[in-house]
């Protein structure tokens, strides 16, 4: 019989080009996605003379730069910014690959749309130069984040020199509680192993939990697993994959999608395979989380409070824990609940697909925000759902701004910015120090947490403000 | 990009874990074209005031840390966001290795890519190294990749692993897209069956 095996295992040997002995694969690259900050990797192939290999294989849109106040190219009022979305609109015209532009209603984050066009799908090897390419793992591919150097040699050879990772399964039993979504999940998993917990593995997500989850969920878990070191976080395919993906514009159709399906109902881990390590969590142990440091690890229940450092046996800890007290501006012993805020912002690839302005808005529905807010909508496909749908209204009724997709108050180049000092409750993926602006202070949270602050102007547990339960 | 054999050079401690890349070079700098240098903007929100100017106690502006080439971290450095940019403010700054006990992975492989040498040693050693860096200010290191040896400032010598693929490419300043080309034969041969495999690609 053959040797059970991983579904990583499963993916990774069937994309071998070469596998040299000194420990390198040259990996076949199946999809590359591209944003604006491929401008340095076309400037290498220019200064190489190299032309685009694959360029049917390679997907672009704007979403680091793009204004979210409009969407016409002017309404990004910088110049640098604006360049840098003509620089991606011009590289992709020039190299023949395909663009979703400003204009276009399938722009918007990168990793929100991949799996919105059918572009992603199990059993691909897919590459972006964003480190939350992990996302697109929630359909069963092997994806991963690159460099510019790395960009540019899958721009000239569709391949990429890797050595093999180890494999980690995250198995997630039992059922999420009321109030406890996806972000919760994957924040209590990021606080139990550490932000370098998963460095060098690729993690599956396993276990009735992660299969309860909506593909929307199993993005926002894949999503951060670089938030824990890993090299990618994948979720076997299943028939809600299979369901989700047929009819998108990139999916197979017909004869082409039963030979494909055949193919992705391989690909789960064999039930004998083993993994290089296990970790495990009961899901109805997880409450709503909220980071209180500046690392995707410094999470806790909001039921907690902001930790003493002084209770930290480890010096370096210690140590690390008092600087981010410091920067974030909170006192030890805090209780988490208490914590103010000056603005929320909803959206990101972590969290800014249609379910996840659904749950925001049903917390929203009827009140009114204390502090400033906004959503961004991770893509104008979303947008569009959700103004169907009338959730725009219920956010604008209740004083949320309704913004254009991109990536905005997450990473914080377009303009979209925290100001310093202030305190945000946040759905994206990163509380580093300066990450939504000089000296903004980030508290990571789920959709409907950041729709419950948004309400009360504090952390608050939005157990304790929906209805039912 | 340069080879990197031997370097003997002043070295820094950079003592907090989780360094992310957002630190290392904040994302509002990454538009700017390479050729016009990234020194200027590494760790430039904890080294520099809002008016610009030096924040004078930061470690990397304290005079005997100005020649360093080498840094000593803690756990997980460069950790975060893929950007290249972190890389290029190293280098650009005049720094070749990177010395930590885990590092995040593409970080890691972007150093590779630009020659920076990441050395991954233990926890006990860098924590060791970074404790002679700030008794001895200024005091240098060695580090000789070929023969995968790091003299520490107290002079003790450690060995240190490395990929080999890595190593190679370090040593002889190698770019890798040109190797790549040479397996063009192979590349066709695997897209010509995966296309029969997968036509719906």
């Amino acid at each position: 019989m053959a040797q059970p095996r991983t579904m990583f295992e499963k993916i990774w040997s069937r994309h071998a080009v070469v596998a040299r002995d000194d420990g390198q694969t040259l990996l076949y690259i199946d999809r590359h996605l591209l944003h604006e900050g491929s401008h340095h990797a076309f400037d290498m192939l220019r200064k190489r003379g190299l032309e685009v290999r694959r360029p049917d294989r390679t997907f672009a849109t704007p979403d680091h730069y793009v204004a979210t106040t409009g969407r016409e190219l002017s309404a990004n009022q910088d110049p640098e910014r604006r360049r840098m979305v003509e620089a991606l609109e011009h590289n992709a015209a020039a190299a023949r690959i395909t663009l979703f532009g400003i204009a276009d209603a399938r722009q918007g984050i990168v990793h929100v749309i991949g799996p919105e066009q059918g572009l992603s799908q199990p059993g691909l090897t897919i590459v972006c130069g964003d480190s939350h390419t992990s996302t697109h793992g929630a359909l069963g591919a092997l994806a991963f984040g690159i460099g510019a150097s790395d960009a540019s040699h899958v721009l000239a050879t569709q391949t990429l020199w890797q050595p093999k990772p180890k494999t980690m399964r995250a198995t997630l039993s039992g059922r999420l509680g009321f109030g406890v979504v996806a972000k919760d999940l994957i924040l209590a998993i990021i606080a139990e192993i550490g932000a370098g917990g998963a460095s060098g593995h690729v993690v599956e997500y396993a276990g009735s939990a992660i299969e309860g989850l909506s593909m929307e969920g199993r993005m926002t878990v894949c999503n951060m697993s670089i938030e824990a070191g890993a090299k990618a976080g994948m979720i076997a395919p299943d028939d809600a994959t299979l369901s989700y993906l047929e009819g998108r514009p990139y999916a197979p159709e017909g004869e082409q999608w039963r030979q494909a399906e055949t193919y992705w109902r391989s690909l789960p881990s064999d039930a004998q395979a083993e993994f290089d390590r296990e970790v495990g969590l009961d899901a109805g142990d997880v409450a709503p989380m909220v980071t209180w440091g500046t690392s995707p690890e410094d999470a806790a229940p909001i039921t907690g409070r902001v930790p003493e450092p002084a209770e930290e046996p480890d010096g370096e800890r210690r140590a690390a824990v008092e600087r981010a007290l410091d920067y974030m501006g909170l006192r030890p012993g805090t209780p988490l609940a208490e914590i103010a805020i000056d603005r929320v912002f909803i959206g990101s690839c972590t969290n800014g697909r249609i379910e996840d302005l659904r749950a925001a808005a049903a917390v929203v529905k009827d009140r009114r925000a204390a502090v400033p807010a906004m959503v961004v909508p991770g893509s104008g496909l979303v947008k569009r759902q959700a103004e169907a749908e009338g959730l725009d209204r219920v956010f604008t009724g209740a004083g949320f701004e309704w913004r254009q997709p991109g990536c905005s108050m997450c990473v914080a180049v377009n303009g979209d910015l925290v100001m310093p000092g202030e305190r945000c409750a946040s759905t994206s993926n990163r509380n580093f120090q300066g990450r939504q602006g000089p000296r903004a202070r980030t508290h990571l949270m789920s959709p409907p947490m950041a729709a419950a602050a948004a309400l009360t102007g504090k952390l608050t547990d939005v157990r304790r403000l929906a209805p039912g339960g | 990009m340069e080879p990197f054999t031997v370097l003997t050079a002043a070295a820094v401690p950079i003592d907090s874990p989780n360094v992310d890349t957002d630190q290392i070079i904040p994302a509002r700098f990454l538009k700017q074209p390479r050729g016009d240098g990234y020194g200027r903007f590494l760790f430039h929100d904890l080294r520099r005031n809002e008016d610009g100017s030096l924040k004078r106690d930061y470690i990397l502006n304290r005079k005997p840390f100005a020649q360093a080439r080498i840094m000593v971290g803690e756990r997980n450095f460069g950790c975060g966001s893929s950007r290249e940019g972190a890389v290029y403010a190293i280098v650009d700054h005049g720094f070749r290795a990177v010395i930590a006990p885990s590092f995040g992975d593409i970080f890691h492989n972007n150093c590779c890519k630009n020659g920076v040498l990441p050395i991954v040693v233990s926890a006990g050693l860098a924590a060791a190294l970074r404790g002679q860096l700030h008794a001895a200010p200024g005091a240098t290191m060695t580090i000789d990749l070929e023969a995968q040896t790091l003299a520490a400032p107290d002079g003790a010598a450690h060995d240190f692993a490395v990929d080999p693929f890595h190593k190679h490419c370090l040593l002889e300043g190698l770019d890798d897209i040109r190797l790549t080309l040479e397996y063009e034969t192979d590349i066709a041969a695997f897209e010509a069956s995966a296309s029969a495999e997968a036509p719906w690609l």
